[in-house]
């Protein structure tokens, strides 16, 4: 089950190349960007790790490009998405979001039913690869 | 964003046979741009190009905004030629390495490294080398942090700050302390060496320094010296050549020197240059701005009507009260950075 999140979830995967110009994109619009990686695919987790600070003051989307290689070369098994942060505001507010990396196998969700009082039926989505402890969720290829 | 046959706008979205969700498609589809290559027999005119290109307005004001400096500026000739027939070269298909421009400007104070460096990264912009062609201006303190685990990110930082452009790092040979085994330059250097090979598209390194200075950092970092392919000297200005950026300087300003107060100058030049800590064009424009203050002294006191001559003429006396002339010590006048 490929799981989509963000600013071009209905599109196929970016390559490399239009990776690079959305980040251009953002750093012509002074946003500054920053990379963040999860092994927890629930739609519902907010906070990534992040992948070293938020890049301040970048000109050129090599620098960004950069970034995401070194973290993909790190964790090859992880989600790993951009967020380009528009400060105008006076808040941070995530201007653009999507995802640069996925692992090979996304084993998906399954459906929870728990019967609570007076036939009440709640629902929980379970990932699967959340069994395993996190950091180990995807198996590196074999 | 391209439009579908429909008629609606696309939203980057391909056609659904070509590729389906899903699958990571990395493989990379070919650019509508991407330039047919030439047949063999075909000509190219490397003049226009040259036109197109802009680097030509670029060059020749280099050559009149810069005075003297020749094998530097042969040097910038050079590489622009070469980035220009690569770039023909690509259109036929022939495949070269991407040219290595990392450099080393080796040099007294004041003889235009930094300005040069600045036109380069204009330059290498217009010849497509580089995105962006700005310059980031370093020096150690930039690069080398103040304790274990801060000078690799502060490094990077940089480094990526310089990315489609020029990273400057004046006086580079302090990265380099030999007589602190456990300083942390030695990180910062290694930093930028990985960067140096494997970032070469996106990144120029220049370093700048003086002469002996950076011969001996070479010595200590022998893999800095061979990833840098052009050492290039700035000489120091000879009087006559530092008497011209001093009337550049002036008319640049909107002043201009009386007929005696040319020749004052260049004696002001002569001495001021036999004197330590001469800082080449840096002195020369100093002495100009100190003549301007005199100037401005003097006409403030003379309490006369004043013409347009008056405000732009520099006279002899603004220059013979330097000190330079009185007493011939430098020893006060450098610390106020005369």
């Amino acid at each position: 089950m490929r799981i989509t999140q963000g600013t071009f979830s209905y599109l196929p995967e970016l390559t490399d190349e239009e990776i690079a110009q959305q980040i251009q994109y953002a750093l012509d619009n002074g946003w500054p960007l920053s990379v963040e990686f999860t092994d927890d695919p629930h739609p519902r987790n907010n906070y990534w790790d992040m992948w070293g600070l938020p890049m301040f003051d970048l000109l050129d989307a090599a620098g960004v490009l950069h970034e995401v290689n070194e973290c993909r070369r790190a964790y090859p098994e992880h989600y790993i998405r951009i967020n380009a942060y528009d400060a105008r505001f006076g808040r941070q507010t995530t201007a653009l979001s999507f995802i640069v990396n996925r692992p090979a196998e996304e084993p998906g969700f399954r459906l929870d039913r728990h019967e609570a009082a007076d036939r009440q039926v709640r629902y929980t989505t379970h990932a699967y690869a959340a069994d395993r402890p996190a950091g180990m969720r995807y198996a590196p290829p074999a | 964003m391209t439009a579908t046959d429909s008629g609606h706008p696309a939203f980057g979205m391909r056609p659904p046979s070509e590729s389906q969700p899903g699958q990571a498609s990395h493989a990379g589809h070919a650019e509508p741009e991407k330039l047919e290559l030439l047949p063999d027999d075909a000509t190219v005119d490397l003049d226009s190009e040259r036109r197109a290109s802009g680097i030509d307005p670029l060059l020749t004001a280099l050559d009149q905004d810069l005075i003297g400096l020749l094998p530097v500026k042969t040097r910038i000739r050079e590489i622009a030629a070469l980035l220009l027939v690569d770039g023909q070269r690509a259109r036929f298909g022939l495949s070269a390495s991407r040219p290595n421009l990392h450099m080393c400007f080796t040099g007294s104070p004041g003889t235009g490294k930094t300005t040069v460096a600045l036109r380069m990264a204009e330059l290498l912009k217009r010849l497509g080398y580089l995105a962006r062609g700005h310059l980031v201006a370093v020096t150690r303190d930039d690069l080398v942090g103040q304790y274990v685990g801060h000078t690799a990110p502060k490094t990077r930082e940089v480094i990526k700050r310089a990315m489609g452009g020029v990273l400057f790092i004046d006086e580079a040979y302090y990265l380099y302390r030999a007589e602190n085994e456990r300083d942390y330059g030695q990180e910062a250097i290694e930093i930028l060496l990985q960067f140096m090979e494997n970032q070469r598209d996106n990144l120029v390194v220049i370093l700048a320094g003086y002469k002996d200075r950076m011969d001996t950092f070479f010595q200590s970092n022998p893999g800095m010296s061979s990833r840098i392919a052009h050492h290039i000297d700035f000489p120091d200005y000879p009087l006559d050549e530092l008497t011209q950026i001093g009337e550049l300087i002036v008319s640049d300003q909107g002043y201009r020197l009386s007929e005696p107060a040319s020749q004052t100058f260049r004696d002001y030049l002569e001495l001021r240059q036999a004197q330590p800590r001469f800082a080449n064009a840096r002195s020369v424009r100093n002495a100009v701005e100190r003549a301007r203050l005199r100037h401005a002294n003097r006409l403030a006191d003379s309490g006369a009507r004043l013409s347009k001559d008056d405000l732009m003429r520099l006279e002899p006396e603004d220059f013979l009260a330097s000190r330079v002339f009185t007493d011939g010590s430098p020893a006060d006048s450098t610390r106020r950075g005369r």
